[in-house]
C-alpha cells in the first residue's frame, strides 16, 4: 500500500488535495447549495422554513409583490451597486497619487512608506469604523476642530450634519478600503522599468503623455487587483453601514443580516444573498475579462 | 521606477492622504485617556485612581467580558491558523506539482471563497449548521443541555475554510520558481521522501507558509462578518464585543482596548522583521 502510494505521483496529488476539498465541500458547496434551496421556500407563522418550490422571494426583490410593483429591495441593491462604484473611483483616486510618490521614492524609504500604509490596518476593522463616529458625530472631533477654526477667523460656524448618513458609511468604506488600492497599484508602478520613460522623453513625449500612454497602461494589473479586493467586500458590508449611516442607509448586506436575525424570514434572506451573489460573479468576471485578470492578487 | 525629484503637489497629496489614514488613529489614541465617561468630547486628561492617566487601561483589564472576548479571539485565531496552514500548502503542492483528476475543478472552488462576499459564505454556514445541528438534536432527542450550538467550535471550523484559499494562494507563489531538480538530486543521494521534504523542500517553501500563516492569522483576528453569522453563547470575539458596545454607550476603555491591540500588532510585526533580517 505505501510503496504504491511513493509511486504514483496522481494519488499522491490527491491525496495533498483532499483536505483541502472536503473543507471546501462541507463549509461551501453543501451551505450555498442549502441557501439557494432556502431561497425557493417560504416560511410559517413561526419563522420556520417550509420547503417547496416557489419563486416568490426572487420577484419580492425584484418589486413584483403581491400587492402591486414595489421597487424597495430594488433601490437597496441598486444603492449598494452604486455605494460601491463610488467607493472604488474615490480609493482609485486617493490611492494612485500616494502609491506613485512612494514608486518614486528612494529605494531605501519605500518599504518604511508601505510600512506606514499598513499600520492602521492593524486596528480592528470595527475600532476603525468607531474611530470615524468619534470623528463625525455633531459634538466629534471634526466639528470642534470646525468651531475652533471658525471662532479664531471670526467667521460663523454652521456644524456639519455628518454622522449618521450616507456620507458617513462612503468616508467609512473609503478608509477600510485604501490601503487595500495602494498596495497592489504600487507592486505594479514599481515593477516599471525607468528606460521605458527615458524612451518616451527621447520620443518627445511630455511628462503628462508620458503618465497617460506609459505609467497608467503598465499600472493596470494594479487598479484591477485593488478593484477586485475593494468592491467585493463594499457590496457586501453591512457593519459599516449599520454603525455610519444609523437606521437610515440599508445595503443588501443589512437586507441579508436582518431577514435572518431580526425579521425572521431566512428564505426571503437567502434570495437575497444568492441575487448578492450572482451580482458580483457577473460583475468580477466581466471586470477581469475585460481589463485582465488581476494576477497581482498573488503578489499583493 | 527610478527615484527623481517628486513634484510638491504630489508630495502634499501624499501627505494628505497619510494625514486621512492616521486621524482616527490618534483619534482613538488620544481620547483612551479622556477624562469624560461618555468619550464624545475630549474633557481633559483623566487622573483618577492608583493608574492616573492610565485609569481606562486598568479598568480594562479589570473587565471580565473583555478579557473573555480576547482569549476567545487568539483561540480561534491560532487554531484556524495552524489548521488552514497545514492544509493550505498541502493544496498549493498538489496544484502546483502534481497533475490528478479534479484539478481543475479544485482549482477554481479554492478560487471562488476570493471573490464570493464574506455575507454570503456567513449565512451559507449559518444555514448550513442549523440544518444539521437541528436535525441531529431531533434525530438523538437530545436533553436542552446537550444539544448542539453555534459556538467556539463552529467559529474555528469557518474561520478554517475562508483562510485556506488564501494560504494556498500565497504559497503558491512561492512555488512559482521552485526547482524540482533540487529534490531530485536529494532523492539520487539517497535520502528518502520524508527526507527530501523536511530537509529540501520545508525550507524553500518555508517563508511562503510564513507568509500564508500570518495573512491567516491577521484574517482571523479581523474577522467579523463570517464569526457575526457562525458564533454562540460563550464564543465572542473582540471584533463581536466591540460591536456589541457600539449600541450602548462606549467608554475610553474601548479605546484603551485598540491602544493596546495597535501596540501589541507593532511589537508582532517588529519581531518579524527582525527574525526575517538576520534570515
Amino acid at each position: 500500500m505505501i510503496q504504491h502510494i511513493r509511486e504514483n505521483r496522481r494519488l499522491q496529488g490527491l491525496l495533498l488535495i483532499f483536505p483541502a476539498m472536503f473543507v471546501m465541500v462541507m463549509l461551501l458547496v453543501i451551505p450555498l447549495t442549502l441557501t439557494v434551496i432556502t431561497s425557493f421556500g417560504q416560511r410559517d407563522a413561526d419563522g420556520n422554513v417550509i420547503y417547496t418550490f416557489t419563486l416568490e422571494n426572487y420577484w419580492r426583490l425584484l418589486g413584483f409583490t403581491e400587492q402591486g410593483w414595489d421597487d424597495l429591495y430594488l433601490r437597496i441593491l441598486l444603492r449598494s451597486l452604486w455605494l460601491a462604484v463610488q467607493t472604488t473611483v474615490i480609493v482609485i483616486l486617493m490611492a494612485y497619487p500616494l502609491a506613485y510618490f512612494i514608486a518614486r521614492s528612494p529605494e531605501k524609504r519605500r518599504n518604511f512608506l508601505l510600512f506606514l500604509v499598513l499600520v492602521p490596518l492593524w486596528t480592528n476593522f470595527v475600532i476603525r469604523i468607531y474611530a470615524w463616529v468619534m470623528i463625525l458625530r455633531s459634538q466629534g472631533v471634526l466639528n470642534s476642530t470646525l468651531a475652533a477654526t471658525a471662532d479664531l477667523l471670526n467667521v460663523p460656524f454652521q456644524p456639519l450634519d455628518l454622522y449618521p448618513s450616507q456620507t458617513a458609511v462612503l468616508i467609512g468604506m473609503v478608509y477600510e478600503f485604501l490601503p487595500f488600492m495602494i498596495l497592489p497599484i504600487y507592486t505594479s508602478l514599481e515593477k516599471i522599468e525607468p528606460s521605458l520613460y527615458e524612451a518616451a522623453a527621447d520620443l518627445y513625449a511630455n511628462a503628462f503623455r508620458t503618465f497617460w500612454r506609459v505609467t497608467v497602461p503598465l499600472s493596470m494589473p494594479g487598479i484591477v487587483a485593488g478593484t477586485i479586493l475593494t468592491f467585493i467586500p463594499v457590496i457586501g458590508t453591512f457593519v459599516v453601514s449599520d454603525i455610519l449611516g444609523g437606521r437610515q442607509v440599508i445595503l443588501v448586506g443589512n437586507l441579508v443580516q436582518r431577514q435572518f436575525l431580526d425579521a425572521r424570514n431566512p428564505p426571503f434572506g437567502a434570495a437575497a444573498s444568492i441575487i448578492l451573489l450572482v451580482m458580483t460573479l457577473v460583475l468580477t468576471l466581466y471586470y477581469t475579462r475585460r481589463f485582465g485578470l488581476g494576477e497581482e492578487i498573488a503578489a499583493g | 521606477m527610478s527615484a527623481k525629484k517628486q513634484s510638491p503637489w504630489l508630495t502634499l497629496v501624499s501627505i494628505l492622504v497619510y494625514f486621512f489614514l492616521y486621524a482616527p488613529i490618534i483619534v482613538l489614541i488620544v481620547f483612551s485617556f479622556n477624562a469624560s465617561r461618555t468619550n464624545v468630547v475630549f474633557e481633559g486628561v483623566v487622573n483618577q485612581g492608583p493608574c492616573g492617566p492610565f485609569y481606562w487601561y486598568c479598568e480594562l483589564f479589570r473587565n471580565r467580558s473583555v478579557m473573555d472576548a480576547t482569549r476567545n479571539t487568539l483561540i480561534i485565531a491560532f487554531t484556524s491558523t495552524i489548521v488552514s496552514t497545514i492544509i493550505g500548502t498541502m493544496a498549493a503542492l498538489a496544484l502546483q506539482r502534481y497533475d490528478f483528476f479534479g484539478k481543475k475543478v479544485s482549482e477554481t472552488a479554492l478560487y471562488f471563497p476570493i471573490v464570493t462576499p464574506e455575507i454570503v459564505m456567513g449565512i451559507g454556514i449559518l444555514v448550513f449548521f442549523s440544518a444539521v445541528f437541528g436535525w441531529i438534536n431531533t434525530a438523538l432527542a437530545l436533553a436542552p443541555s446537550q444539544r448542539l450550538t453555534m459556538g467556539l467550535g463552529t467559529v474555528i471550523v469557518s474561520h478554517i475554510a475562508f483562510s485556506i484559499p488564501f494560504v494556498t494562494l500565497v504559497v503558491r507563489a512561492r512555488l512559482h520558481g521552485f526547482d524540482d531538480r533540487l529534490e531530485e538530486a536529494a532523492m539520487d543521494l539517497g535520502a528518502n521522501e520524508f527526507t527530501t521534504f523536511r530537509k529540501v523542500t520545508l525550507p524553500l517553501i518555508a517563508p511562503g507558509v510564513l507568509a500564508g500563516a500570518m495573512l491567516a492569522f491577521t484574517l482571523s483576528l479581523d474577522d467579523f462578518i463570517i464569526t457575526f453569522f457562525t458564533t454562540g453563547p460563550g464564543a465572542t470575539t473582540l471584533p463581536i464585543y466591540v460591536y456589541g458596545l457600539l449600541r450602548r454607550i462606549v467608554t475610553p476603555e474601548l479605546n484603551a482596548l485598540s491602544t493596546i491591540w495597535v501596540l501589541v500588532v507593532l511589537i508582532v510585526v517588529a519581531i518579524s522583521q527582525w527574525f526575517q533580517r538576520r534570515e
